[in-house]
């Protein structure tokens, strides 16, 4: 009897905090449907019909599907290159006994240890006098170096790349870029994907950089986006509500579908590191 | 064999653009930024070089020291809980009864998808003193008569931002865990239950000092990531007389909002200064403790 009890608690905790977790982001789609007046006034806990009423104001001032496509612009292409890079560097330190191995690597891992805000200021000002303000340089090019993915692809090069792959191709009279990208790659897939979804998050909720470096609203992201919303429609909180749920829903739905991915790749990823 | 050793030197083509990378958008800035913060400069006229000047106007910065002394408190406040959660949700989800794992996994980890950005405007729009369903729901439930300004007490601001923090982490925390618990091979469980070991015994002294390096890992990263905190706070604006605002956020509000960018500098490295000291004191203890 004691043993069903126990479990009683144990669920109801769960789904307390399951209910905490998701009852924010019920309350913001509710509220979104609503008028201004009636936001201010009671506690919403019914949908409402005024969805299109609060989308339309909030489109005339902020082009906000805009932002969705920019941010998946820059994050698909900076993961891409950041993946790509990272099991490079990543496979030339697992399978290249060049001399200063050992040592390079370690000053990888140690830029691990730098926060990501030290140089900030440096990095506005490097990108102003290169003339990559206002451009997307400054927020795709850094994805080339990436420590902890190259940490994460040479384990993976070290377990599952057998080294006769290599020899085969040399061989074949593959030259040592043509194995990496034709027969090493393919092999890394799993990591890559791994990698992937890190990277891709990371990207996704990028804020700080883009906020400095972009000045052109066509050009800026969701984050950013959702930022000056508050500024922008300081009284109209429908407007406000509904661009939170544009940037919240598309997330709720690819999640719905990838969640297990997801989750197993963050497992995976965090094990080995 | 021979033709291995004679393409070993190929593995700095492959390592090569990484450093090349790193040089110019990781460690060029972080120099550039050196440089700016011994110079005064707005960034209109021309640099002039005043040596330590900046330095010396942080030391005796008492917005920076406050700045330090509510990135700790709501990092304290965040953390503990968030750990304490995320610990007891990983053990309660690494039992065998227990029913819907993903969806209950899925559902904890959902917050960290959403930018942080906007999980920060969400909580600003719920705790609006006027407008927030937060009130709204106090005062049809009777708790409260009149609605309160959340964001007018700095204690109440402190813990609406940790609140975010908690709510942002605790589901990717509590995914480590769960993957370092799922290493523990059954054995060990098999041979505790013959002992007659209880469940809270068996988490006590099996699981707990088992998954200590993923624990370990788990704090030493939320030591440098709440050191660091930025987004979600300042969607919570700074907070009545400042309590909120954390040591990044004043970095950014002197270079990219005042343009003193040579103070900044020198904020960022006096956070530099900071993060390392705490990142090795946390490295210390844990290894004692060894």
């Amino acid at each position: 009897m004691s043993k069903y009890i126990t479990r009683g608690i144990l669920y109801l905790f769960m789904i307390a905090v399951a209910v905490t977790c998701l009852l924010p982001f019920y309350s913001m789609i509710i509220t979104s449907t609503h008028t201004n007046s009636d936001i201010a006034r009671k506690l919403l806990l019914i949908p409402g019909d005024q969805f299109m009423e609060n989308y339309s104001r909030l489109k005339e001032s902020v082009n906000i599907w805009r932002g969705f496509a920019n941010t998946v612009f820059i994050a698909v292409v900076a993961t891409a290159i950041n993946v790509y890079f990272a099991a490079l560097a990543g496979y030339g330190f697992s399978k290249f006994n060049f001399r200063l191995r050992n040592g390079l690597f370690m000053f990888v891992l140690g830029t691990m240890m730098i926060p990501g805000q030290l140089g900030i200021i440096g990095f506005f000002k490097l990108m102003e006098s290169l003339n990559m303000l206002n451009t997307y340089w400054p927020l795709i090019l850094p994805a080339i170096h990436n420590a902890f993915g190259i940490f994460l692809m040479r384990q993976y090069a070290d377990s599952s790349v057998p080294t006769e792959i290599l020899e085969s191709g040399r061989i074949d009279g593959y030259g040592e870029f043509q194995i990496f990208n034709r027969l090493v790659l393919p092999i890394m897939t799993p990591a890559l994907a791994t990698l992937a979804i890190f990277s891709f998050i990371g990207k996704w909720n990028d804020f700080l950089t883009p906020m400095i470096i972009l000045f052109d609203n066509n050009l800026q992201t969701l984050p950013v986006m959702i930022a000056s919303l508050k500024s922008q429609f300081t009284s109209d909180f429908g407007a406000q509500y509904v661009g939170i749920v544009i940037s919240v829903v598309p997330i709720l739905v690819f999640f719905a579908f990838m969640s297990k991915r997801i989750i197993n790749g963050v497992a995976a990823g965090a094990v080995k590191g | 064999m021979g033709s291995k050793i004679n393409k070993s030197y190929y593995g700095y083509f492959f390592v090569a653009p990484f450093f090349i990378g790193f040089a110019v958008f990781g460690l060029a800035p972080i120099l550039y930024t050196l440089y700016l913060s011994f110079m005064k400069w707005d960034g209109f006229t021309d640099p002039v070089y005043v040596g330590i000047a900046n330095y010396t106007r942080l030391l005796h910065d008492s917005f920076f020291y406050q700045t330090i002394g509510n990135t700790m408190i709501i990092w304290v406040m965040s953390n503990v809980p968030q750990l304490i959660i995320s610990l007891l949700l990983a053990l309660i989800l690494n039992e065998k009864f227990i029913r819907g794992k993903h969806f209950f996994r899925a559902v904890y980890f959902f917050p960290h998808m959403v930018t942080a950005v906007t999980l920060g405007v969400i909580f600003s729009l719920m705790f609006d003193w006027q407008t927030g369903s937060v009130n709204k729901l106090l005062m049809d439930i009777g708790l409260i008569h009149d609605p309160i300004n959340w964001f007018n007490s700095p204690w109440w601001s402190r813990t609406i931002a940790s609140g975010v923090i908690v709510w942002q982490y605790f589901g990717m925390n509590m995914i480590i865990l769960i993957a370092g618990l799922q290493s523990i091979p059954n054995e060990v469980y098999e041979a505790a239950e013959i002992d007659g070991a209880t469940k809270p015994q068996v988490a006590r002294y099996i699981t707990l000092p088992m998954i200590r390096q993923v624990i370990l890992f788990v704090f030493i990263t939320s030591v440098i990531g709440g050191l660091q905190l930025f987004d979600a706070p300042l969607m919570l604006g700074d907070g009545p007389g400042n309590s909120v605002r954390t040591m990044v956020m004043y970095l950014y509000e002197m270079a990219f909002k005042n343009y003193d960018y040579s103070y900044g500098a020198a904020v960022a490295y006096g956070i530099f200064v900071i993060v390392m000291f705490f990142t090795a004191l946390t490295a210390r203890i844990t290894r004692t403790k060894e």
